[in-house]
């Protein structure tokens, strides 16, 4: 940590970092331990039962499983339309920019609706895949196709910043040595890039898990099948269940934050084993 | 660290700390002092929260009722709506929406407001007449034109191969009905024998290839998206999609017994006499029963109540036995136990197989 002794010097850094944790605490630390409260009304058996169903396996294997997929095929399309914005110039290059923010900005809901339409069997692409046998809408894959859908600015908006900051020079050098096009790929960009790749996936997992919106249009909502673990809180809270409802989003909290904080280890372990420069 | 640097860190500290105890408080105090204070001469508003599809009936309902307590009571009064799915609307009320009449699609989401929020008395069904349901509704099918898959009653949905869409029971209020006319049906068509009528419903739902989440979500699955060969639907929403989205493209069947859906409406005690607003609330829901609202309730497809508006409306709504949940199930509340609560019969047909 180059930065503390320059850290020390800033003023108000204890009245900033109270501020902070004032702030944090009051808008997620707060909710989030009257969620976890909020399912100590219940008796263990009770708990047990509602999160360990197999319709709650089912459904967090869907979550978990479609929230992967999706922001696999974020890393790896992302990075690609992340380096044809940074490395090329191209016409319509603003346009493709800007539409790689647009899922942020579209309410889930309407994603939802769309995609439903265009991949339903008389929709724009559902016609033709389910004439060749592809069924998407109201399918686990439909799921993903939602997921990937709503993902795909965190990989590209993470990733963006830190190819525009690798010189071109270090590739030139790469090539200098000898180094063939997929080595200097390889061996130079990916290292680079990996951290921030990581953690763009980290985001866009995070944020597939949590999906409720744009999901429940497209996935049919049948139990077993294709039922996601939000679907599953909103159905307690219809019965009225508020603990059994906060059980499974507790089950889900507890879940997302072990795999994020497992794939951040993993981002700081790469930045070291990884790191180029001299620090 | 220099001696300076620390007394300013802690000074920082101490004031950053007192901070975080204070700015609760001062939130808090905030918030109490924004609540609306009731003054008289204000003008008097009346919050109705109400389900989906009534959204143009109370449009409609709202401004007849308002020339009419202007003319009876020479003062104006402003009615605001919200709508959404039954159950959500009861569960914002029971949060604290504050809410002067609830007009919701079953009578178990106005049962939680008394059970889970003790805002209305135990009783407050008996308090208007018919159930407290000024209107009512019947479930229906909507089939394609022509009905090529020729569907004229329930036993029909269960042939292997058809696709029925219906939205889910646990998530929405109108699909609880849609399930419990199909129950009703196949308990009285087996003489009142459980295990016919379970099979029944459970082949009935494993052709259902899709459950929405709510009722309009499966209207536009079946109309817009082309998917099922029927839709089990509220009378009231097939007549909206023959009526005003395709007469061309779909058809309604009467089965020959099915449920009547009857949503009920309430005053919220607690929030009418906090707000003073009871008298015109009672108004409010008196005049769902008067001719004028009995009208309206009829334009908007709902069956009325009234005998001589039901007649008059009479080839809009064909003439079909129904039954009440009361006769086939002993009312919502084990209705709901027995069906829709974890481990219920609808649990069940979805249950994976024990091997």
């Amino acid at each position: 940590m180059a930065s503390r002794a320059r850290r020390r010097i800033l003023p108000g850094f204890g009245l900033s970092l109270g501020m902070s944790w004032l702030y944090l605490g009051l808008l997620v630390l707060l909710p989030l331990s009257g969620l976890f409260l909020k399912t100590f009304t219940l008796t263990w058996a009770h708990f047990w039962e509602a999160v360990a169903s197999p319709r709650a396996l089912a459904a967090y294997r869907l979550t978990f499983g479609a929230a992967a997929v999706a922001a696999l095929l974020n890393a790896v399309f992302g990075l690609l339309v992340a380096w044809v914005l940074v490395r090329y110039r191209f016409p319509g290059k603003s346009l493709v920019d800007a539409l790689v923010d647009l899922p942020f900005a579209l309410p889930t809901a309407v994603a939802g609706l769309t995609l439903t339409s265009l991949y339903s069997r008389n929709g724009w692409y559902g016609h033709y895949l389910e004439a060749a046998g592809i069924q998407v809408a109201f399918t686990s894959l439909g799921v993903v196709v939602a997921l990937t859908f709503i993902g795909l600015p965190f990989v590209v908006r993470t990733v963006q910043p830190v190819l525009e900051d690798i010189d071109a020079d270090v590739e030139e050098a790469a090539a200098t040595l000898g180094a063939t096009p997929w080595q200097t790929f390889t061996r130079v960009i990916f290292p680079a890039v990996l951290p921030a790749l990581l953690s763009g996936f980290t985001l866009a997992l995070a944020r597939a898990i949590g999906e409720y919106g744009s999901v429940v249009f497209i996935s049919g909502n049948m139990p077993m099948r294709t039922e996601i673990a939000p679907l599953l809180i909103v159905t307690r809270l219809e019965q009225y269940d508020y603990a059994g409802a906060t059980a499974i989003a507790v089950v889900m909290l507890t879940a997302s934050f072990a795999l994020l904080l497992a794939i951040n280890l993993l981002q700081r372990w790469t930045q070291r084993r990884f790191e180029v420069r001299p620090g | 660290m220099s001696p300076i640097a620390h007394e300013r860190r802690s000074l920082s500290w101490l004031l950053s700390s007192s901070l975080l105890i204070l700015l609760p408080g001062l939130l808090l105090a905030l918030s109490a002092c924004s609540k609306p204070s009731n003054a008289a001469g204000e003008p008097l508003t009346l919050l109705n929260v109400s389900y989906d599809p009534t959204r143009e009936l109370y449009e409609e309902f709202n401004a007849a009722f308002a020339k009419h307590w202007e003319a009876t009571h020479g003062t104006k009064v402003s009615i605001k709506q919200s709508h959404g799915g039954s159950g959500k609307q009861a569960r914002a009320v029971i949060d604290g929406l504050d809410a002067d009449i609830v007009t919701l699609a079953l009578a178990y989401d106005v049962d939680m407001l008394h059970d889970k929020g003790s805002l209305i008395p135990e009783n407050w069904q008996t308090r208007l007449p018919n159930n407290s349901s000024p209107y009512t509704s019947a479930i229906v099918f909507v089939v394609r034109k022509g009905n090529p898959k020729n569907i004229r009653d329930w036993e029909d949905l269960i042939q292997p191969g058809l696709a029925v869409i219906t939205p889910n029971p646990k998530t929405s209020g109108g699909a609880r009905w849609n399930y419990l006319a199909a129950w009703g049906h196949a308990l009285r068509k087996a003489g009142g024998d459980e295990a016919k009528a379970r099979e029944f419903v459970s082949s009935l739902y494993r052709n259902v290839p899709v459950l929405d989440s709510g009722a309009r979500g499966s209207t536009t699955t079946f109309a817009e998206r082309g998917l099922g060969d029927v839709l089990i639907a509220w009378e009231n929403e097939a007549l909206l999609l023959t009526d005003e989205v395709g007469k061309d493209k779909f058809e309604i069947i009467v089965p020959s017994d099915t449920i009547l859906a009857e949503p009920p409406v309430t005053i919220v005690d607690k929030n009418v006499d906090r707000r003073g607003t009871r008298a015109v609330a009672e108004a409010y829901l008196q005049y769902l029963y008067s001719d004028a609202g009995q009208e309206l309730a009829a334009k908007h497809h709902y069956r009325p109540r009234s005998q001589a508006i039901a007649a008059k409306y009479a080839s809009h709504f064909p003439t079909v036995s129904l039954f009440t949940i009361d006769e086939v199930l002993g009312g919502w509340k084990k209705a709901q136990k027995a069906h829709f609560d974890d481990g219920g019969v609808f649990d069940l047909i979805y249950a994976p197989k024990a091997q």
